[in-house]
């Protein structure tokens, strides 16, 4: 059996002139983990939203399971049913309680019952630890609890994989740790995941493939230690000398 | 060495005190200012009512116990209706109109930020719609209702009582604003929450109905509320084409009694409307807050 989940090639994406994403390709693998790494602006987040269609893209493929995204009876809303995102400022529906923001899609996409669902939640929450906010509104939770909300909302979904973007970055320095603990997690529990991160330590512990990213160019992957040890491009040997 | 660049303490402590005139009102001296202000208004006001020989005539005029009795009850031997029973036909119409607004104004807004290729012929219309009600003097709109509709002979649109050419009118104004403000809401949820909704999955009908309508709805209640106090008042503009409502009556009775209580008690019962409206949304804006706050469910 293939065991490509989602397979980018060659994407080109372009904001009126200027190309945001130069013919990227990437594939991701089922119960893998792989991180996006670059500087802001270099094209993580675009490539994250070409992936579940909220940007369409210029050139190139998107695939998911061996199907092909651009084919116009493609729906959407059925894609993004099977990919999970979250973002980096979590944003959670602020009228809704900790319950019905993780029992939302699953109600109202999926239609399945609301019983089944609230239980399946509840088992989410006490997962990370806050079954007892269930009830409460999401700007009484801290913004690590909110951020692993969130990542608990998509997973609601029952997603085939995960995209997240940068999800620690808005976050208090206190306050990573949580978060980054849950993704470890998930990784381990073999949840395929597509990450955008400044997190170079998270990657180098998490990651089975690190993708660099340098100004639209998918310019360097392999394994993390390749890629941090010993990085073949001169791009990544100045980019991670920066951050460390 | 530098001089004047970056920062750096003074050689002397620095005066932190503010100026003298403003420390006289601070403290126990704020209250008894706030006292003897209020005292003096008060007092100015009752001296303008009562002793001065225009503050006598003045109250003859709008305040007569007398007449402000009469407008209430009406006299039938003049032929002068009651204000009392005036006030009755402004809030029907203004119950049925603040209704049909609501979901009208909602239904144009929503075609006008909708993006379905479908609703492109629509969105023009609505368009269209917004500008020309929102353009044309309301005063205009009655008339042309209320006196253009009946001669078109267009069925029972055509056969109706001026009191829903009133209601009609109003209704096709009223929403054209309405409109605007519930665009102005929509458009006020963070662009996040519509890209979280869609992640999920939920089509752009559910992310509208499940995510974005319940926040703009929390945005949109005050000036929807000044919308509709506006609305409760216009009312009154119905009697142009005839209908005898509160004002109306306050009018015909003022002209047969050469006494200006009937608009008074007009006036009151108005407000009588009015204030309870305006208490009651702030009391659901501060309770939603609250809740919000308090984190309970």
């Amino acid at each position: 059996m293939n065991n490509e989940v989602l397979k980018m090639s060659s994407v080109i994406k372009r904001f009126a002139h200027h190309e945001v994403l130069r013919d990227v390709s990437l594939t991701l693998h089922r119960h893998e983990v792989v991180c996006l790494i670059g500087a802001s602006g270099s094209g993580k987040s675009t490539l994250l939203r070409c992936a579940n269609l909220l940007e369409t893209i210029d050139g190139g493929d998107i695939e998911l399971f061996g199907q092909s995204l651009l084919d116009p009876r493609v729906d959407p809303d059925l894609v993004r049913r099977h990919m999970g995102t979250v973002f980096q400022s979590f944003n959670l529906f602020p009228h809704l309680s900790v319950l019905e923001n993780i029992a939302l899609g699953p109600v109202r996409a999926l239609k399945r019952p609301l019983h089944e669902v609230r239980e399946e939640a509840m088992a989410l929450l006490t997962r990370i630890g806050l079954q007892g906010r269930a009830a409460e509104f999401p700007d009484r939770l801290s913004g690590g609890q909110q951020q692993r909300v969130a990542i608990v909302r998509s997973l609601a979904m029952r997603p085939s994989l995960l995209l997240l973007d940068e999800v620690t970055s808005a976050l208090d320095p206190t306050l990573v740790g949580e978060v980054l603990d849950l993704l470890t997690d998930l990784a381990k529990s073999g949840t395929t995941m597509l990450i955008a991160t400044h997190e170079m330590n998270f990657a180098r512990d998490v990651a089975h493939q690190v993708a660099f990213l340098d100004n639209g160019v998918l310019v360097e992957k392999g394994p993390p230690d390749q890629v941090f040890e010993r990085p073949q491009h001169d791009a990544t040997r100045v980019f991670l000398e920066r951050v460390r | 060495m530098l001089s004047g660049t970056g920062a750096d303490a003074p050689d002397a402590p620095p005066l932190l005190f503010a100026p003298r005139r403003r420390l006289i009102f601070k403290g126990r001296n704020g209250l008894i200012a706030s006292l003897a202000s209020s005292a003096a208004l008060v007092a100015v006001i009752l001296a303008v009512l009562f002793a001065t020989s225009g503050g006598q005539s003045f109250r003859f005029y709008f305040f007569n116990p007398h007449f402000l009795w009469i407008a209430l009850r009406g006299d039938p031997l003049k032929a002068v209706g009651s204000v009392l029973g005036g006030i009755v036909t402004n809030i029907w119409i203004f119950l049925l109109c603040e209704v049909l607004v609501l979901v009208f104004g909602l239904l144009i807004a929503w075609i006008r930020i909708t993006t379905t290729p479908l609703l492109v012929p629509f969105r023009l219309l609505a368009t269209i719609y917004a500008d020309i009600f929102r353009g044309i003097p309301f005063v205009l709109v009655i008339y042309i209702v209320g006196y253009g509709l009946p001669q078109l002979s267009l069925g029972a649109l055509s056969n109706q009582s001026p009191a829903v050419y009133g209601c009609i009118a109003l209704t096709l104004t009223y929403s054209a604003y309405v409109s605007e403000v519930y665009r102005a809401g929509l458009h006020s949820v963070p662009h996040g929450q519509i890209l979280a909704a869609r992640s999920l999955g939920l089509t752009q009908y559910a992310t509208m109905r499940r995510v974005v309508l319940p926040q703009a709805v929390r945005t949109v209640i005050p000036p929807l509320l000044n919308d509709f106090i506006s609305l409760q008042k216009d009312t009154a503009l119905v009697s142009l084409i005839g209908v005898v409502e509160t004002s109306r009556a306050a009018q015909i009775g003022q002209e047969t009694y050469f006494n200006g209580s009937f608009l008074t008690m007009s006036a009151l019962l108005f407000l009588a409307m009015t204030i309870p409206m305006t208490r009651f949304t702030d009391h659901l804006i501060d309770r939603d807050r609250e809740k919000r706050l308090a984190g309970a469910q």
